[in-house]
């Protein structure tokens, strides 16, 4: 079998078991509450008939391991179960609560990341091949404090001035799917721009360090010597390699939008799943609350594992051994 | 070798050695070479610390004192020079007697200043407090990981593999919406979440000290587990663990507040930061910015010990991308 294949396949299985455990795991967190989950939630006024009731309502009733193989059963065929918001008589699912807001999140996440990949490589290679000139350290000092920032700190500032001080924006992002597409991303403008702030200063310091590092290698300066020309340094001695170091930061910091996104959503009232998690884990609200998570983790993984995939394919020792 | 010196200078310089320096006066010969962005950083922690430990003292009111006027305006007022259209620079400050909140008031009434004060000693104390205990768990577990090799090793490393493969945030949210928030809870779950990091960080450099000759020598004189780690590795792996030590913080420090932004952290009435910004962010929307300087506090504060982290790190390693 080609190496390639197999390292492939070990990694494919590999990231299969890591999403088995985590989906275990999160399963699993509520069994930790020492006690009654049932009581808990509905209070110490509630008769046992009441807790009994609600027990048997959300399935509690019956053995752990049971109920995580009905759970993820359902999830792979896309039901979630029913929230705690329903009541007797009227099911909520947490599939249907949760569908239009995982759009609208993957919807903002594509729009910032349509803009923030190519800014932050072309920022970054600039930084890199004109080192410790004065641009590199403007840029420098500049991504390092807003790698400091809290999120909501640069999106209050942005908030301020190009919604407030000058409305040229909207404060808030309230879109909806029968919004025209131009109104639509005027409303979600600066949620993005928030974003694309926070991940484009740290990807564009990777990349800055991903291609200094590489251009110091033996290699290069054996191709400099004998004369290639810089283009083709860059283009074929150096990018192959670079392919693998590259890919693992966008994978990362897409991974890391993951995260950024509950913030910037809850600031901007944005109808994503990151607001639909924090108002559920507010009215502990379990089932939605796990469902968002395994979402978030599910995505965090599969782009992680897709980097590592990507630099395994692209990388010029594997795919030629000796 | 530089030849124009005299041989027997140099024997001479070589046959009385210097006074070795005092621990004061090292540190000042260090702090002397320091560039400007480090001294800012010291400077700036420092005043917080101080904010932080006389709270009680500095403060005008006390933490949670109720005032009938919420959303009073600054006592604290500005001239404003326009630059261009709406935008205007801030150039003279100065107090005007009719109001009495250098800040203004909250939404409830309360003095601004005395909840910013109050607020470092609550967010910074959390923080610390969660770091310091990442710290135990993730460097004692590390060490030992690095002593012990084995099943046990193993058993740590995998298992943190898979706790950091769900973005700490999100793990923190669902299990802070299992267990209900409280400062504790808030403690214990970040600290244990966040302790995967150290516990990779510390195994790691201690690997390197572990098989050195000293450690077996330790050993085989008889010297317990606890000796070992403490006194023959710790010391030796102590600089990356010190500016280690900076960026946790950070990341705890802004993970707290995030938390508290989104309403699931620290909980009222407690002053801290990041509820104060959600408290107060319906005032930006008419162009106020006092739920800026809580986010601001924040902000400056990570800012500054980034850059002392950044000057420590080029000071003891070559682990930064700078050749």
């Amino acid at each position: 079998m080609h190496p390639v294949f197999r390292t492939v396949l070990q990694r494919l299985g590999l990231g299969f078991l890591t999403l088995l455990i985590v989906s275990i795991i999160i399963f699993s967190s509520i069994e930790l509450l020492p006690g009654n989950f049932a009581a808990a939630i509905l209070g110490q006024s509630a008769t046992p008939e009441t807790v009994a009731a609600f027990q048997r309502e959300l399935g509690l009733d019956r053995p752990a391991p049971v109920r995580y193989v009905e759970w993820i059963g359902g999830v792979l065929q896309g039901d979630f179960g029913s929230s705690f918001a329903s009541s007797v008589g009227y099911r909520r699912t947490v599939a249907e609560l949760i569908t239009p807001r995982l759009f609208n999140t993957l919807y903002l996440a594509a729009m910032t990341a349509a803009v923030a990949v190519p800014l932050a490589l072309g920022l970054g290679i600039l930084a890199a091949l004109y080192r410790n000139s004065w641009f590199d350290r403007a840029v420098n000092t500049l991504t390092l404090t807003t790698i400091s920032f809290p999120e909501f700190f640069v999106a209050y500032i942005l908030m301020l001035f190009l919604a407030v001080k000058f409305p040229i924006f909207y404060s808030l992002a309230n879109v909806s799917n029968d919004m025209p597409l131009l109104e639509r991303l005027a409303r979600s403008a600066l949620p993005a721009m928030t974003l694309t702030l926070v991940i484009v200063a740290h990807m564009m310091r990777m990349t800055r360090a991903a291609i200094i590092n590489l251009m110091a290698s033996p290699y290069i300066e054996m191709a400099q010597l004998k004369g290639v020309s810089a283009g083709r340094v860059v283009m074929f001695h150096a990018l192959p390699n670079a392919w693998a170091p590259i890919v693992n930061i966008i994978a990362f910091n897409l991974a890391y939008l993951v995260v950024g996104v509950v913030v910037v959503e809850v600031v901007f009232v944005y109808p994503g799943i990151g607001q639909l998690m924090v108002d559920s884990v507010k009215a502990r609200d379990i089932p939605v609350v796990q469902a968002c998570a395994l979402i978030f983790a599910a995505t965090y993984i599969l782009l992680n594992l897709t980097a590592d995939i990507i630099s395994i394919v692209t990388n010029p020792r594997l795919l030629h051994p000796r | 070798m530089n030849s124009d010196v005299p041989q027997d200078t140099l024997a001479a310089a070589a046959q009385v050695p210097r006074a070795r320096r005092t621990v004061p006066a090292r540190i000042w010969r260090q702090l002397k070479t320091a560039p400007v962005s480090a001294w800012f950083g010291m400077i700036v922690i420092l005043a917080y610390v101080t904010v932080a430990l006389f709270a009680p003292v500095l403060a005008p009111y006390r933490e949670s004192q109720i005032f009938p006027i919420p959303y009073d305006e600054w006592k604290l007022k500005f001239v404003w020079v326009t630059i261009f259209g709406d935008f205007a620079l801030p150039v003279w400050a100065w107090l005007d007697p009719a109001k009495q909140f250098v800040f203004g008031t909250d939404q409830l009434g309360r003095d601004m200043l005395t909840r910013m004060i109050y607020g470092a000693r609550n967010t910074i104390g959390i923080a610390v407090a969660t770091t310091a205990l990442s710290f135990l768990i993730g460097g004692s577990l590390g060490i030992l990981a690095a002593i012990r090799r084995g099943w046990f090793d193993q058993f740590l490393a995998r298992a943190v593999d898979v706790l950091m493969a769900i973005p700490s945030l999100i793990f923190a949210l669902m299990l802070l919406s299992i267990f209900g928030s409280s400062v504790l809870n808030l403690i214990i779950i970040i600290a244990v979440l966040d302790a995967t990091r150290v516990f990779r960080l510390a195994r790691a450099v201690a690997m390197n000290v572990v098989v050195m000759d000293y450690v077996e020598a330790a050993r085989l004189r008889g010297e317990g587990l606890g000796w070992i780690m403490r006194r023959e590795i710790l010391p030796n792996i102590m600089p990356p663990l010190v500016a280690e030590f900076g960026l946790r913080f950070c990341f705890v420090f802004l993970t707290i507040s995030a938390l508290s932004f989104l309403g699931v952290g620290i909980q009222p009435p407690t002053a801290d930061w990041g509820s104060m910004v959600r408290e107060n962010a319906t005032l930006i929307t008419y162009g106020d910015i006092t739920p800026l300087l809580p986010a601001a506090a924040i902000a400056l504060l990570t800012v500054a010990v980034n850059f002392v982290v950044d000057w420590f790190l080029h000071k003891t390693s070559g682990l930064r991308d700078e050749h």
